[in-house]
């Protein structure tokens, strides 16, 4: 059984990355751990310094002893060390195609943060390919009520941030990706998966997460546009 | 049913020869479709609809993209052969991390080199030593990357026993110096004579006019 000293999650409250590791932990049914919040914008601790000098990023996972980095990475230990809710098929080719679709969810996830702060032609741009791209995740999700299947998986832990977040951005950006009325699929899914009391239980709160994302998108528009 | 592996790959992509490694170090039959990017092929655009890239793994009609994910595909599809991956959770997510971190940062600087005018070579030369070093850590105590055999992180790093070279022809920029990275200086020596890994390189010469040609072309877009 292990106790809280052996497992530590480093996170930061709004990140999506870091929700994940949380959601996984959640779905293994592992609620005993120690979380550290770091203050990822100002003040790093020595302790993250330490654990990820590669990117110096969060999430970490520290489990025995031995630290873990990228919530990809963190999410495949997660799944293999706990056998219980598994969150692959056993299949390798449906493996295969969920983590091939995961890589195409990072593209997304890329273009629709700069969707967020970028401006004027720039954005334009990248709300078209963003909208573009959302719509092959409305065609994944046809029909079923997860990506996992009758049960979340992977594919819903790593797009969970379209359901939360992608509002918050189109709101902070005053732009719309994210028609209900053009993905019908993702809508329903997206109902879901913030109701499933594990998801639910790590969602950051709105509000706040509203102001974070105004003061980094006025951040990130003073350096690249003056 | 006898397995139908065909590989799409361009000639000299370094992400498609991990796929070759792989089928050859499982000895999987395979064959080969080398693809012409300007042109690409309908079995390639059917099969990538997403990024028309390649490698394009296609095992009985059914595609697979992406090199890692290929070869998480290949190792745990053929596992009687020569496993990629420790059986250990936590030597797996080393292994993992560390290839990503090889695409994400190691090879992004060696590119830098590349195609980089003086100024921009040196920066990226010296991002890439930072990024050599934590890679010479991994190999303490360890033949390979995977160990006493080679492993997911020996192919998906295996790019630098070959292309370094390369880059050093083009540019005059060594990377790799015995003494200064003795480690990683030794397994690129041993990791090259594996049989396997000897007989599927791609042609050093063509290689040398490809990438100078790509470094001429990208710098007079420059300017």
């Amino acid at each position: 059984m292990e106790t809280s000293e052996e497992l530590k999650l480093l996170g930061f409250w709004v990140s999506p990355t870091v929700a994940r590791v949380g959601w996984a932990l959640g779905l293994k049914g592992i609620k005993d751990y120690v979380y550290v919040e770091e203050d990822v914008m100002y003040n790093k601790s020595p302790l993250l310094l330490q654990l990820n000098p590669v990117h110096k990023k969060v999430p970490v996972l520290v489990h025995h002893g031995k630290p873990i980095a990228e919530s990809d990475v963190i999410v495949k230990y997660i799944d293999e060390t706990w056998k219980n809710y598994p969150l692959f098929s056993q299949d390798p080719y449906e493996k295969a195609k969920i983590l091939s679709f995961a890589k195409f969810g990072d593209k997304l996830y890329a273009d629709a943060f700069k969707a967020m702060w970028s401006r004027g032609e720039e954005q334009e741009k990248v709300v078209k390919s963003t909208i573009e791209e959302l719509q092959k995740i409305e065609e994944e999700i046809k029909g079923r009520k997860f990506f996992g299947g009758e049960s979340l998986g992977y594919l819903d832990i790593a797009l969970g941030w379209i359901s939360y977040l992608l509002p918050i951005w189109e709101e902070v950006a005053f732009i719309k990706i994210f028609d209900p009325i053009k993905f019908p699929g993702i809508a329903l899914w997206a109902e879901n998966f913030l109701s499933h009391p594990v998801i639910k239980e790590k969602l950051p709160p709105k509000d706040r997460a509203v102001e974070y994302f105004q003061e980094r998108r006025a951040f990130i528009t003073s350096i690249i546009y003056g | 049913m006898a397995d139908e592996v065909k590989l799409l790959r361009t000639w000299s992509s370094p992400f498609a020869l991990r796929i070759v490694w792989a089928l050859k170090l499982k000895g999987v039959e395979f064959e080969t479709i080398f693809e012409d990017l300007a042109k690409k092929s309908s079995l390639l655009i059917e099969n990538n609809p997403v990024h028309k890239k390649v490698p394009v793994l296609l095992h009985n009609g059914r595609s697979v993209c992406e090199s890692f994910v290929i070869l998480e595909y290949i190792d745990e599809t053929w596992t009687n052969g020569h496993p990629l991956f420790s059986k250990d959770p936590y030597e797996k997510a080393e292994a993992r991390f560390w290839a990503k971190f090889g695409d994400d940062k190691l090879w992004l600087s060696v590119r830098g080199i590349l195609f980089g005018n003086e100024a921009e070579q040196e920066d990226a030369k010296a991002q890439a030593r930072e990024h050599l070093k934590y890679l010479e850590e991994q190999l303490e105590g360890k033949k390979y990357f995977g160990g006493e055999a080679i492993g997911y992180l020996d192919l998906a790093v295996g790019w630098m026993a070959n292309l370094l070279s390369v880059l050093d022809e083009i540019t005059g920029h060594v990377l790799i110096e015995e003494l200064k990275f003795p480690l990683l200086w030794k397994w690129m020596q041993v990791f090259s004579d594996a049989p396997v890994i000897k007989e599927s390189w791609p042609s050093r010469d063509k290689l040398v006019v490809k990438f100078r040609a790509m470094r001429d072309l990208y710098l007079a877009g420059k300017n």
